[in-house]
């Protein structure tokens, strides 16, 4: 017999009773691309292309690593994206060729975000 | 506009993440190319987002404030809201979605403190967006393990015969907290009762203001 998995029924993002610092207290306030991916997710999910649960299981997915390394609304769009692309609203290949376009306008995110 | 995100300083004096004046990251290339797209397909428009950012940042702890200062002076209110607080918080005229909210109120023995341990569920449509702390895996792992220890350091310390009551939020489940009353406000308008009601006494990790602090 092997030894058994030491998986005590809880993922990465069920924190709820684990070890941890002291409670981070800076604040920011939200830059317009971070806003603007928060009302995506409200809107897209409003019209029914995905539902909350939808968010979170790709959020979840996403694994601890992504959790420490990128910010809470990247983490969103990233997890907004993969729910859109899956509901069909557009493909794969249409976003790459935008997100290509998008690069090309600008170097900072004021020059990329003006068509 | 190349440079349209001059327009949006900050309102409260805290900085902005720097991500506005840096080059442009992966992920902010992806929000620019996900929203067109969704503007181009007819999912949305651009006046719709512009107007759903403006309904986000209009809603802010002022608006729990004020009904938590009116449950503190109207007693067919404050029942009301203990029973429904959806409703009785949609009859004041606050937008507060499908979510089910749920008032919990402190008492001179029961404190309630609120967290959500798996994500970062948020009474967000009555008190605005989450502090970045209550995001935190700090405080989701802690407050259910050792909630005096972490309201110890937002500066509540609570007498031991004080019941903590932790509550968990669900993605379909929002709390709000409605702090004690303070002393030495006898005869105060809602208004100015109002200005003593902070956010953190709304999530718990802090008690309203006393009028001397005020």
């Amino acid at each position: 017999m092997t030894e058994k998995p030491s998986f005590a029924g809880q993922r990465w993002h069920d924190m709820g009773g684990g070890a941890a610092g002291a409670v981070p207290k800076d604040q920011h306030d939200f830059s317009l691309w971070e806003k603007r991916v928060d009302a995506l997710m409200i809107i897209a999910s409003s019209q029914g292309h995905f539902t909350v649960d939808g968010l979170r299981r790709v959020l979840e997915d996403m694994g601890e690593e992504a959790f420490e390394t990128m910010t809470y609304y990247e983490r969103w769009i990233a997890a907004v994206n993969q729910n859109l692309i899956e509901a069909g609203v557009y493909t794969t290949a249409e976003l790459a060729q935008r997100m290509t376009a998008v690069a090309a306008r600008g170097t900072t995110y004021g020059e990329a975000a003006s068509e | 506009m190349p440079h349209d995100h001059h327009d949006h300083l900050s309102p409260s004096g805290h900085p902005y993440r720097p991500d506005d004046d840096h080059p442009l990251t992966y992920w902010q290339q992806m929000e620019i190319a996900v929203r067109e797209l969704l503007i181009e397909k007819g999912v949305t428009t651009a006046a719709a987002i512009n107007a759903q950012i403006e309904t986000m940042d209009a809603r802010s702890p002022a608006h729990g404030a004020a009904v938590v200062a009116r449950a503190w002076t109207d007693h067919d209110f404050r029942a009301a809201l203990l029973k429904d607080a959806s409703a009785a918080t949609r009859d004041m005229g606050f937008d507060i979605g499908p979510m089910r909210l749920i008032a919990l109120e402190n008492t001179d023995t029961i404190h309630n403190i609120v967290v959500c341990t798996l994500c970062s569920c948020y009474p967000r449509n009555l008190l605005g967006l989450p502090p970045d702390w209550y995001k935190s895996r700090a405080y989701r792992s802690r407050t259910v393990k050792e909630p005096r220890k972490v309201l110890a350091e937002f500066g509540v310390t609570l007498p031991d015969s004080t019941t903590v009551r932790v509550h968990d939020s669900t993605a379909d489940m929002r709390y709000v907290v409605i702090p004690q009353r303070p002393a030495g406000t006898d005869g105060w308008q809602a208004d100015d009762l109002a200005t003593l009601v902070t956010r953190d006494s709304m999530i718990g990790t802090g008690l309203a203001k006393t009028p001397d602090a005020a």
